[in-house]
């Protein structure tokens, strides 16, 4: 590889914050705007869904502004803070990932939120969005931008281990969402295509030994239902079709806000949280919903950008990575909802109700924001 | 390579792949979000109609409101049938996927028998899909707070408010008003699939069954829209159901106690009517039954169960109990001899012995012993002694020279052999024999032996409490006809029928000869002599009042020839039957009542002191009543 990338250059100074922020304070007006709009959007949506509650609102707007908070604190830190970072926040995660496995909170079949005291319930795993574009950036800029077979071999542990927490948990969802967002992180820095062949050939073969022998029955029993709702009808196939329902009955303009029956009258499960696109589609029709997946394209394209504008192969790795898990949500999410991929269980992304997604999310932005946009590293 | 790792950045070139591979990210992003924007174009408007109707589908439900039942009243307005709201459990069909699941969690709740589950399980079968079949009715108060508690768990079990029949009385009056039922399969056939669409039950017995008609009312339609769980959110539409009519029924729920309490443990009926308007007063059959038990029940065996009882407390004795007339057919008869001018008043018969042979007979037909010493006869009896000392050997001179089919025709008059009543559409027509009905029933002429029994009110004649009732009815308006009836008012006027004619044949100063037979019956007796078997003895010593009747006590097993009928040897089943009949005021009758004591021995003894007992209590409170 290494066909995009130059050599070494002078090594930076390290502080803590990009020098003289007073006058070059980092801020993407674009993308700021696109996720102002989102959130907005987002909470007079559930505003709707929560059935007109406005402590919801004030729960979920105070988390917005945490997360708010979260995406200028992030976007503010150096390069170097995230490079020298990368493999504590990682390891971080790791264990409050084996934290999961063993003391975290069960909810509707799967294990996936954590506890602690003094802290509300989070999921860990919503910080692999972060921590794994910083960590496959940190191990390919250390090698570099030289990958040989080892590495290869390395970068699958490194991914390997987390995924395969989250996918025990069982969150497949998520688990392949990271999964193909490193692939793509991968792709995007121009590792040859033979490689992803052979990755290919590697998941054909590993596959059945592992559905095989590393499975218990009730893996195989919940992916197998997972792709044959109706054997499950009052479950996720009682889901989809009411989902579909919902969104289909929408028509052209909606039904109008408040007036979704599906919603409020409890046909449509978790109308906000994972099936929130339902209620929109339902209340505000076929124009709003294509306006929604347009500002995410827009959302996904600003990142894309930026992150070619930077001026650093660790940046541009770690932020096309945050902005290829992110878009992977929002596809995942309302293809599932629109009953075109399984049910999983996954949040809209800077819609759906709830703190871990959404902060986790602004965070991401944040420090593509930070690794994407700061020159100085080089300039100096 | 740094073993520090510090950070040492590698410039970003963009290079032809770079670009390249960045560039098909982006496409691929855009024809990912285009495929999604596709996929909403098919769901919301290529097959928006679908949905929405589906939507539409899921929301609106279609309810039906049975409407409440008529209340149905005794003449001074107290409850006979009434309604009441009641929790009860239910569950909706469509939502049971797992019957056993359910069973487990109802068992939870509340007691549930094995003919309870066995129930449940069959109107689960034959329910419509989103039909709520009843779990068990009428919830106590524990139970109601057993399953507010456990409600998350057992989310297909609803509570509901159910109208239910409550019948006050219980027993009192079960065999008047009878009992609504729950609606089966069966009733479906033949009831109006429209009209009882949503209704669960329809009067089975008595009254109930009877008017079903005014009292059920019209049904009305809900439209309304539910949850996911099936819970009514709000009411789109109604058109109200219209309530059933109330009746009023002449029955006078305190004489009808009374009546109760006279005939106490002992198995038998009273039947009370008001003269004047042939209203029935009373009507007790003993023993009786709760009919509440018919309508929160839910197994469908309490009917087996009362009906496998060896006393039958659903036979309704008073409309539908045969019995013997016995002596309480003579005054009938001797009407029907003035009728066809055979005797007169004047005309006397000897009786020295208390017996009568048929001409060339040797069979003896022995006369109920008049005197202490059983022996002797009455000596010159005629029609007005032969009344009320009850003389069997005035009546066989009569019989032996009236053949059946004139007492038949004659007797038919008064109700033999119908049912005259108006609203009781099961009251047994009891059994007039002439000389056909012989032949066609036991293949057999009439003999003079028959008529023999006929006289004395044995043989083949049966005559239901209810038609002994009419027949003092008519002789307390002297051949005047009022036909029994139980409904006194409803909301809307409704036609019973005409009455009949009044009986033929008979002068008026034959009637008032006749009453004053019937009222020495009660009045005169055989003064001075306690035990000679007249009504007298029981009940005419202190009565204030002027009453006429009769009495009458019907064999069971007939008795061979020469031997002596003991009561105490037979056993209780083939004792004899007690019966009286009477009326009062003699000259302004109000009253006029009718008792049979099945097996309960001789009818002046043991049937007349509870037809005084009514009449007393009647009377007492007419006359408070008039006097207001």
């Amino acid at each position: 590889m290494n066909e995009g990338f130059g050599g070494r250059s002078t090594r930076a100074h390290h502080h803590f914050f990009s020098g003289s922020y007073g006058q070059t304070f980092k801020f993407d007006i674009v993308l700021i705007t696109l996720t102002l709009l989102l959130l907005g959007f987002g909470l007079i949506v559930l505003y709707s869904a929560l059935g007109q509650s406005w402590s919801g609102i004030l729960n979920q707007g105070i988390r917005l502004c945490l997360g708010l908070g979260c995406l200028m604190l992030a976007s503010q830190l150096r390069v170097s803070t995230y490079f020298r970072w990368a493999p504590t926040v990682y390891a971080g995660t790791i264990l409050l990932l084996f934290a999961v496995e063993l003391f975290g909170v069960a909810s509707k079949g799967s294990q996936r939120w954590l506890d602690l005291p003094g802290l509300p319930s989070f999921q860990p795993s919503e910080f692999l969005k972060i921590s794994l574009p910083l960590i496959v950036g940190w191990y390919i800029t250390t090698r570099n931008f030289k990958l040989k077979s080892l590495d290869y071999l390395a970068l699958i542990l490194i991914v390997g281990l987390p995924t395969g927490l989250v996918f025990l948990q069982p969150d497949y969802g998520t688990a392949l969402i990271l999964l193909i967002g490193v692939a793509a992180m991968l792709f995007l820095c121009g590792v040859r295509l033979r490689w992803f062949a052979g990755g290919l050939v590697l998941v054909a073969i590993s596959a059945p030994i592992i559905w095989n022998f590393v499975f218990r029955e009730y893996h195989r029993k919940r992916i197998i239902t997972l792709f044959n709702p109706e054997r499950d009808p009052l479950g996720a196939g009682w889901n989809i079709i009411q989902s579909k329902t919902a969104v289909g009955s929408g028509g052209l303009t909606g039904k109008g806000l408040f007036e979704g029956t599906q919603s409020h009258l409890d046909f449509l499960p978790e109308g906000h949280t994972d099936f929130i696109i339902a209620v929109i589609g339902e209340e505000l029709g076929f124009v709003w919903c294509a306006t929604l997946l347009c500002c995410y394209l827009l959302i996904f394209s600003r990142l894309m950008y930026l992150a070619t504008t930077a001026t650093n192969g660790f940046g541009y790795v770690v932020g096309t990575g945050i902005t290829v898990i992110f878009f992977g949500y929002v596809f995942v999410n309302v293809a599932m909802v629109l009953g075109l991929l399984p049910v999983v269980g996954l949040p809209l992304p800077l819609v759906s109700y709830g703190g871990s997604s959404a902060i986790t999310t602004m965070a991401a932005f944040g420090v593509a924001l930070a690794v994407c946009t700061h020159k100085q590293d080089l300039e100096k | 390579m740094s073993t520090k790792r510090a950070y040492d950045p590698v410039p970003l070139v963009l290079s032809k792949t770079i670009v390249y591979r960045a560039s098909s990210a982006a496409v691929v992003a855009s024809v990912l979000i285009l495929l999604l924007v596709a996929r909403l174009f098919q769901l919301q408007v290529v097959e928006h109609e679908r949905y929405a109707t589906q939507a539409t589908e899921n929301r609106l439900t279609t309810q039906t409101i049975p409407p409440p039942r008529g209340l149905i009243f005794d003449r001074k307005g107290n409850y006979l049938a009434s309604n009441r709201i009641v929790p009860s459990l239910a569950v909706i069909k469509e939502n049971v996927d797992d019957i056993d699941n359910l069973l487990t969690n109802i068992r939870a709740l509340v007691d549930f028998s094995n003919a309870e589950e066995s129930s449940l399980r069959t109107r689960l079968e034959n329910a419509e899909d989103d039909e709520k079949v009843i779990i068990k009715r009428d919830l106590t108060d524990e139970q109601l707070a057993i399953e507010a508690v456990n409600r998350h768990r057992f989310g297909n079990i609803l509570v509901i408010t159910e109208i239910l029949r409550e019948y006050p009385y219980k027993e009192l009056a079960s065999h008047v008003v009878g009992s609504v039922r729950q609606i089966t399969v069966e009733d479906l056939q033949h009831l109006d699939p429209v009209r009882y669409r949503g209704s669960k039950f329809v009067g089975r017995r008595g009254v109930e069954h009877y008017y079903e008609d005014l009292l059920h009312g019209e049904i009305g339609i809900r439209q309304v829209e539910v949850n996911a769980v099936g819970r009514v959110m709000s009411e789109i539409l109604v058109d109200p159901a219209t309530r059933g009519q109330s009746i009023t029924l002449h029955l006078d729920i305190e004489l009808q106690r009374v009546a109760d309490e006279a005939l106490g443990d002992r198995r038998g009926a009273v039947v009370a009517i008001d003269p004047k308007t042939g209203g029935i007063l009373a009507l007790v059959s003993k023993p009786s039954y709760d009919p509440n038990v018919f309508v929160t029940g839910l197994e469908g065996r309490e009917y087996d169960r009362l009906s496998a009882r060896a006393d039958a407390p659903l036979f309704n004795r008073a409309t539908q109990g045969k019995y013997p007339p016995g002596s309480t057919i003579k005054p009938l008869l001797g009407m029907a001899g003035l009728a066809v001018n055979v005797i007169d008043w004047e005309l006397e018969f000897d009786d020295p012995r208390g017996e009568f042979q048929l001409p060339g007979s040797e069979y003896v037909y022995r006369d109920w012993n008049w005197r202490k010493s059983g022996v002797g006869g009455q000596g010159q009896v005629d029609l007005f002694r032969a009344i009320y000392r009850s003389s069997n050997i005035y009546f066989f001179h009569l019989g032996a020279v009236l053949d059946i089919d004139t007492f038949s025709t004659f007797l038919g008059q008064w109700g033999y052999g119908h049912n005259t009543s108006l609203d009781i559409l099961d009251a047994d027509p009891g059994i007039l024999p002439n000389d056909t009905w012989k032949k066609e029933n036991t293949g057999d002429s009439w003999y003079p032996g028959d008529n023999m029994n006929f006289v004395i009110g044995q043989g083949f004649t049966l005559v239901t409490p209810l038609q002994l009732a009419t027949i003092s009815t008519i002789f307390a308006n002297r051949g005047k006809w009022v036909r029994p009836r139980l409904l006194l008012s409803s909301e809307q006027p409704v036609e019973l029928g005409e009455d009949f004619p009044p009986v033929q044949g008979v002068v008026e100063s034959d009637w008032e000869r006749m009453i004053e037979a019937l009222t020495a019956v009660v009045h005169r007796g055989n003064k001075g002599y306690l035990q000679n078997g007249l009504a007298w003895a029981h009940i005419g010593r202190n009565i204030p009042y002027q009453m006429a009747g009769k009495s009458g006590t019907a064999q069971v097993v007939a008795i061979p020839q020469g031997e002596e009928y003991d009561e105490e040897s037979l056993p209780e089943e083939q004792r004899k039957h007690a019966l009286f009949f009477g009326f009062a005021p003699v000259h302004d009758p109000v009253i006029a009542v009718a008792t049979v004591i099945e097996n309960g021995g001789g009818g002046s003894e043991n049937a007349a002191p509870i037809v005084r007992e009514v009449i007393d209590s009647y009377l007492a409170d007419f006359v408070a009543t008039n006097d207001e």
